[in-house]
């Protein structure tokens, strides 16, 4: 009963809620573009991030709480947020010096 | 040079910190060293194939194969450290007592070895794919002498990495047998609740499950991820500065499950027949 009742609270808390802001980000020569996203805040983001490049990119951000791999030449989906206003770095961990950007919520 | 060294070092450290901890504590088991020595071999040789994936793996539910993937790892890896706490409640007590496993024990053994060879196999998996991946891109990129000194980096974070799990083993292994697998298995309780942690995260970040509060809490003014006691927290306990609510659910059912798993199987060893 009691593990019944726990599956009925977590219900709600699985899938479906109103479509996401899709966003897109580039990678090339190790950079992101753009290098500043803006956000609206309290809204779920569907970022596509691209690589161009033919190395592999890893897609961090401490802040955001996020970290993902983007292979060379390919596309991937990160979702982010709602978030809250606010600036939210981000880095491409596999060149962190040049590749570094940030999401800005308002 | 130090830059990929630093990278490969953080990719490394957290199968080689569960290889260390996990060595230790099976410590006395039948074939160990064989069933450890498997694992990692099948996870090296998966990260590989892995890495070749990787392309293939992304595209995969709508670009978020590889979070699908990354979480049905760590699902498996959890069960398995799970199983392995539970397990230890009670033949953990047995062999301390008897000094080695005999008889049942050596048989039960056996089949718990072969389990934790596939958890060390997921390890070095996850953590070996995104490596070779890396490491692969250095070494197709440039191909000049800065390729060279990056490749070279790359291999001494891995051996730093290596060094670190020997030395968390080392140091585990110096620990008096009375209290040993009180702090192995408390080492392993914090590690799976946190890989349910990020698995949680995971299946967040492909929207799959609701975040819930985002973030629940930010600690990291107070200890940030990027310094080197937030990381070695974040790999050991799953400390988060920034954790989302549903981060903080699966890590405290997890420790929860696990913790009522191990308290009930020793109440049971312990009731007169």
């Amino acid at each position: 009963m009691k593990r019944f009742a726990l599956a009925l609270l977590l219900l709600p808390a699985i899938g479906m809620a109103a479509a996401p802001l899709e966003l897109g980000l580039t990678i090339k020569d190790h950079q992101f573009s753009p290098a500043e996203l803006k956000v609206p805040a309290g809204r779920k983001v569907r970022l596509v991030v691209s690589n161009l490049d033919s190395t592999p990119e890893e897609f961090e951000s401490h802040q955001l709480n996020r970290e993902k791999v983007i292979a060379g030449n390919a596309k991937s989906a990160i979702y982010l947020g709602p978030l809250t206003p606010g600036r939210y770095a981000f880095i491409g961990e596999f060149h962190e010096n040049t590749a570094r950007g940030v999401i800005v919520v308002e | 040079m130090f830059g990929s060294a630093l990278i490969v070092f953080r990719e490394t450290l957290e199968a080689a910190l569960l290889i260390g901890i996990i060595a230790a504590a099976t410590r006395g088991l039948s074939r160990r060293t064989l069933w450890l020595a498997v694992g990692i071999g099948a996870g090296l040789a998966g990260s590989l194939v892995v890495a070749g994936l990787t392309e293939t793996i992304a595209q995969m539910a709508e670009g978020t194969g590889q979070e699908l993937f990354n979480a049905t790892v760590l699902g498996v890896a959890v069960l398995m450290l799970g199983w392995h706490n539970i397990w230890m409640a009670t033949h953990g007590r047995e062999m301390a007592a008897h000094a080695r496993s005999v008889g049942n024990a050596v048989k039960s053994g056996e089949r718990e070895m072969s389990a934790l060879a596939i958890l060390i196999a997921l390890a070095v998996l996850r953590e070996g794919s995104e490596t070779a991946l890396f490491l692969y891109g250095i070494a197709a990129g440039d191909g000049t002498a800065s390729g060279v000194s990056m490749l070279s980096g790359g291999l001494l974070g891995l051996l730093a990495g290596i060094v670190a799990g020997w030395v968390l083993y080392a140091g585990l292994t110096r620990i008096p047998l009375r209290h040993f697998f009180t702090v192995t298995s408390g080492l392993i309780l914090f590690l799976a609740a946190g890989l349910a942690g990020q698995m949680a995260r995971l299946l967040i970040q492909s929207d799959l499950i609701r975040p819930l509060a985002s973030p629940l809490w930010d600690s990291s003014p107070l200890l940030p991820m990027d310094s080197a006691l937030g990381n070695l927290l974040h790999l050991l306990a799953g400390y988060e500065a920034r954790p989302s609510g549903m981060q903080v659910l699966f890590y405290g059912l997890t420790f929860l499950v696990i913790l009522l798993g191990m308290r009930f199987s020793r109440a049971r060893t312990l009731q007169p027949n």
